[in-house]
């Protein structure tokens, strides 16, 4: 018996359904459909009128999540892919993140978003947005890696009284499986040290940390201990977790598959390089996607984002400085 | 039909009609009188930020307002003064954030227009046009879930914001839904400076709810009669189930976007045309020539509201403004998961 991160999500939405009648589900296809990835399957049939098939139009699918959370609902919405989560970026960051600072009213919303590469995806199905959303004040970025994560962390991001950013990486839906469904969870805003070491901190986060953690193992082969930070979180950003660990290892190296213009590595270099300056033994290192839009053949996808072999001969270099 | 005017309204006597007329009127006299004073103000540098009148649009708007009853959403926008009146925002709510009162429902985090108490229905706007819409289509859907019926929600809009993305997927989207939803455009011709014949191609913005599968209404927005018995109708008709209403009122803006724009732009020709008239006059004249107030009382009117108006500005000219070393600096409604950045403490930055 094992269960998928896919499986967890659809499992942590028909807890959420079953537990609370304040949740409902509204997305493309999401319906009897179960979803272009069947994240829903069998949840509209289970939770009659909860699961509910919208027009393609993102942005009235915030805006009607966002009316709905000011009449005391905990919308999930599924947006089909994260890269189509942008026709709905204004509701998203002008209405639902300002809501409860403009007028005290609290915006409950969980937006799903389908994140990431996968083989083939090309420019407009692979891309990574939590750094997008990151930036704007008012909204909660959750980024799980693990099975256990996708599955207690959205059911956190659920009971939240902010708006989450909920990125799920396509790339695990079914790759990654656990033996079973957690019975207890870190809670929203603490990061995980995934593997510890004395060298060399890799901070990572969503599908990028399982590359972080094969090159790891590589390169304890080689005699050096890499500790590996899971983020879990994007925001808020476990700070206290990474600049510890970069005070066990003296070095720093930041992998994230999105672009690499600002984004999730740059704050975690800037936070350890601001809080931390001297703690690192070499300048802190960051390793991200190509800035490029994402390719669709594999070869060249392989090669736009890092990737174990590419994590590697970072970590390689930043011991040798 | 005086019937769908108000609910409370079993009779079709003259009356009753006379009395929401004149109550109409007392509205839109009364949002004209604050306009004014926010525009004094204004002029006078006490108000920081923009000033938006309703000059004009008094009749449709307060028509929308009377046309709802609590527990009904409404998402007004910048020339909703009136109507905003007759749904039941004091008018301390308006004062307070032109002034930036700290006691106003927005306690100086956002100012003029941006207001709104959302708990009681009134959805306050964010600046990008058409975003309302479905924000009330959002607060519908539950009351569809929970099957509570005989709610209406209205969005007011702009010709220029039927122009948007957001107009379009919210309409359609209230379609799909069937929604009772209303959504009112006041056509005053002109967005900013843009004339209607560069905002759209059809003949008629009221064609347009053909190809949502919605009901249109057309309003010549100048006269108040009109106003109120098409918004009574329109919201009649969603209320008992009848599923989107466009209601398309016709009218001239009679002041500048804002208080900063001399509106030179705008047509002499359409200024001196029907569309121009004024409905606030319109409105006084039948009142005399109908007989259902005479000029006493019409002065008596004028002086209540300028004295509710003043009274307002003078309680909140007394009131605390923001204090920035309370404020606690957090968008957050779970406090626990604020990133605590270390900004320079406010003293350093000043």
């Amino acid at each position: 018996m094992s269960i998928t991160y896919l499986e967890a999500i659809r499992a942590a939405q028909a807890k959420a359904l079953a537990d609370d009648p304040r949740v409902f589900i509204y997305g493309q296809d999401v319906g009897a459909f179960g979803g272009a990835f069947k994240a829903t399957k069998n949840l509209a049939s289970q939770f009659p009128g909860r699961v509910i098939d919208a027009p393609i139009s993102e942005d009235a699918i915030v805006g009607a999540a966002i009316g709905a959370a000011i009449e005391g609902m905990r919308p999930i919405i599924e947006m089909q892919f994260a890269d189509f989560s942008t026709p709905g970026l204004n509701q998203i960051i002008n209405q639902a993140a300002t809501l409860y600072w403009r007028t005290r009213v609290p915006c409950p919303i969980t937006i799903r978003l389908p994140s990431g590469g996968t083989s083939g995806g090309g420019p407009f199905h692979s891309q990574c947005l939590e750094a997008l959303y990151a930036h704007y004040p008012g909204l909660i970025v959750l980024t799980p890696a693990t099975v256990e994560d996708a599955y207690s962390m959205l059911l956190e991001a659920v009971a939240i009284d902010d708006p989450v950013i909920f990125c799920e990486h396509k790339h695990l839906y079914y790759h990654l499986k656990a033996p079973a469904l957690p019975t207890e969870a870190m809670p929203v805003g603490k990061a995980r040290i995934a593997r510890p070491g004395r060298d060399l901190t890799i901070v990572a986060y969503s599908a990028i940390l399982h590359d972080a953690l094969s090159a790891a193992d590589e390169i304890a082969g080689e005699g050096a201990e890499i500790e590996v930070v899971d983020l879990r979180s994007i925001k808020p950003l476990d700070t206290d977790t990474i600049v510890a660990s970069v005070a066990r290892t003296g070095r720093l190296l930041c992998v994230g598959e999105a672009f690499p213009w600002g984004g999730v590595t740059a704050e975690v270099v800037a936070r350890v390089a601001t809080e931390g300056f001297g703690l690192l033994d070499a300048p802190p290192q960051r390793l991200n996607a190509k800035d490029t839009p994402i390719p669709y053949h594999p070869k060249l996808w392989l090669v736009h984002r890092p990737t174990a072999r590419s994590i590697c001969a970072a970590a390689r270099r930043l011991l040798e400085m | 039909m005086l019937q769908t005017m108000d609910s409370r309204e079993t009779t079709d006597a003259p009356s009753s009609f006379a009395a929401q007329y004149l109550k109409a009127f007392r509205f839109m006299l009364l949002s004209r009188v604050l306009d004014d004073k926010m525009a004094s103000l204004y002029r006078a540098g006490k108000i920081h930020g923009g000033v938006f009148l309703g000059r004009g649009q008094e009749a449709l708007s307060v028509s929308v307002g009377l046309a709802l009853r609590k527990g009904d959403v409404f998402a007004p926008l910048i020339r909703d003064g009136a109507g905003r009146l007759a749904f039941g925002e004091p008018v301390l709510d308006a004062v307070r954030t032109y002034l930036g009162s700290a006691l106003g429902p927005m306690r100086g985090r956002d100012g003029n227009v941006h207001r709104g108490r959302p708990r009681e229905g009134l959805l306050p706007m964010i600046s990008h046009l058409g975003a309302m819409i479905s924000v009330v289509n959002g607060a519908l859907l539950v009351r569809k879930f929970k099957k509570i019926d005989g709610v209406v929600g209205v969005a007011s809009i702009g010709d220029g914001g039927t122009s948007t993305g957001a107009f379009h997927e919210a309409l359609n989207q209230a379609a799909v839904e069937h929604l009772p939803l209303v959504l009112v455009v006041a056509n005053n011709q002109y967005a900013y400076s843009t004339h209607t014949s560069r905002q759209f191609a059809c003949r008629d913005l009221a064609d347009k709810a053909s190809g949502y599968g919605v009901a249109p209404h057309s309003v010549d927005a100048t006269n108040l009669e009109d106003c109120l018995r098409t918004l009574a109708a329109a919201v009649t008709q969603a209320r008992q189930g009848g599923g989107p209403q466009l209601v398309i009122g016709s009218l001239l803006r009679l002041c500048g976007h804002g208080e900063h724009d001399d509106a030179q732009y705008i047509d002499p020709q359409l200024k001196q045309s029907a569309l121009g008239r004024d409905c606030l006059v319109v409105a006084e004249e039948r009142l005399l020539r109908e007989g259902w107030a005479d000029t006493n009382a019409l002065r008596a009117v004028r002086q209540q509201a300028a004295r509710e108006v003043d009274e307002a500005v003078a309680t909140v000219q007394r009131e605390p403004s923001p204090d920035p070393f309370k404020e606690k600096w957090c968008a957050l409604a779970s406090p626990h998961l604020r990133e605590m950045f270390d900004n320079p403490p406010l003293s350093d930055a000043q």
